[in-house]
């Protein structure tokens, strides 16, 4: 089922403040396996001219797809996300997160595409911070398959661009399987 | 942000230090637990299989972190990203056993941009595929 075009510009409201932790920035660079200084030592971040350690480019995206879960699991938009899966993801910063940082988000969709049987939704999440100065934007293509398609990775086309099935829609998915 | 590249001393073409990043079954817990991604097909074979995927794979966030450290090493500071996208367009297989997976991440400068800015190409592979596509990053320079 085609999604409501009259969703397109749609925007939801901010999230409640996330605080960004030494230890959650720490914890993350470890599972990443990145021992980059700037991440874990305050010192080293200073050095660099940050006011405390840095978060690595993608960790915010755990705190923007929380927020799009609001977009994506809302009953009006009636998006199958069983079905959902990540296509693309890009992020354009004004500057680096860091520790200290009280972390609002404000999701947009952005674009509703029909494509082959498939629902296309380009959501975008504004991620400022508690002076309300602009930290982060982040852009989540999600492909809904089309029903009679098994939610696997797009190995046919460059046409359908979606890979990998989206974060935490799985248990939607495995309570529907 | 203070990089330790300098944007005089860089022409399209400069190749940035490759790198490979190893992945196992415990790499991708590790990453569900540090990111809250707790989807059952990084995790749990049978149910992967069960929605048509030939293994457990990993998270597509994952091999997006993993690259963009070839572009923060290089630059020395992570906060010289300016910008950074990604197309997932195969998954990185993560088979049940002591080796896992490799991801292997090449890049080079694309483009000389304003304001001491870079554009850099990164290429993700696993397994001789393609992982990611359109993976560009904009940096700035010292």
């Amino acid at each position: 089922m085609a999604l409501d075009q009259s969703f397109v510009g749609r925007s939801y409201p901010p999230t409640d403040p996330y605080e960004v932790g030494r230890e959650k920035i720490r914890e993350f660079a470890v599972a990443v396996g990145d021992a980059n200084p700037a991440y874990t030592d305050p010192e080293a971040a200073k050095a660099l001219g940050h006011p405390d350690v840095l978060a690595p480019p993608t960790f915010v995206f755990a705190i923007t797809y929380r927020a799009a879960g609001e977009v994506i699991s809302d009953p009006q938009l009636g998006l199958d996300y069983s079905r959902v899966v990540h296509g693309d993801q890009k992020f354009a910063y004004t500057r680096p997160v860091h520790a200290g940082d009280r972390l609002t988000v404000t999701s947009t969709i952005e674009n509703i595409k029909s494509m082959a049987g498939n629902d296309i939704l380009d959501i975008r999440g504004d991620v400022h911070d508690a002076a309300g100065e602009h930290v982060v934007t982040a852009w989540t293509k999600l492909v809904a398959r089309a029903a009679g398609t098994t939610a696997k990775p797009a190995d046919e086309s460059a046409a359908k661009p979606a890979d990998e099935p989206a974060a935490k829609t799985s248990d939607t998915a495995a309570e529907g399987a | 942000m203070t990089a330790k590249i300098a944007y005089d001393d860089i022409e399209v073409g400069t190749e940035l230090p490759a790198q490979s990043f190893p992945v196992t079954r415990a790499t991708l817990v590790q990453y569900a637990g540090a990111s809250g991604d707790f989807n059952p097909i990084h995790w749990n074979e049978k149910f992967a299989l069960e929605v048509g995927l030939p293994d457990v794979i990993a998270h597509g966030m994952f091999t997006m972190a993993e690259a963009i450290r070839v572009v923060t090493d290089w630059a020395g500071d992570p906060g010289a990203v300016v910008e950074y996208g990604v197309r997932f367009t195969k998954p990185v297989v993560v088979p049940n056993d002591d080796k896992g997976a490799t991801i292997e991440v090449s890049a080079k400068v694309a483009a000389k941009l304003d304001d001491n800015q870079v554009r850099v190409d990164l290429l993700a592979k696993s397994d001789d595929q393609k992982v990611l596509g359109m993976s560009r990053a904009v940096v700035r320079l010292a």
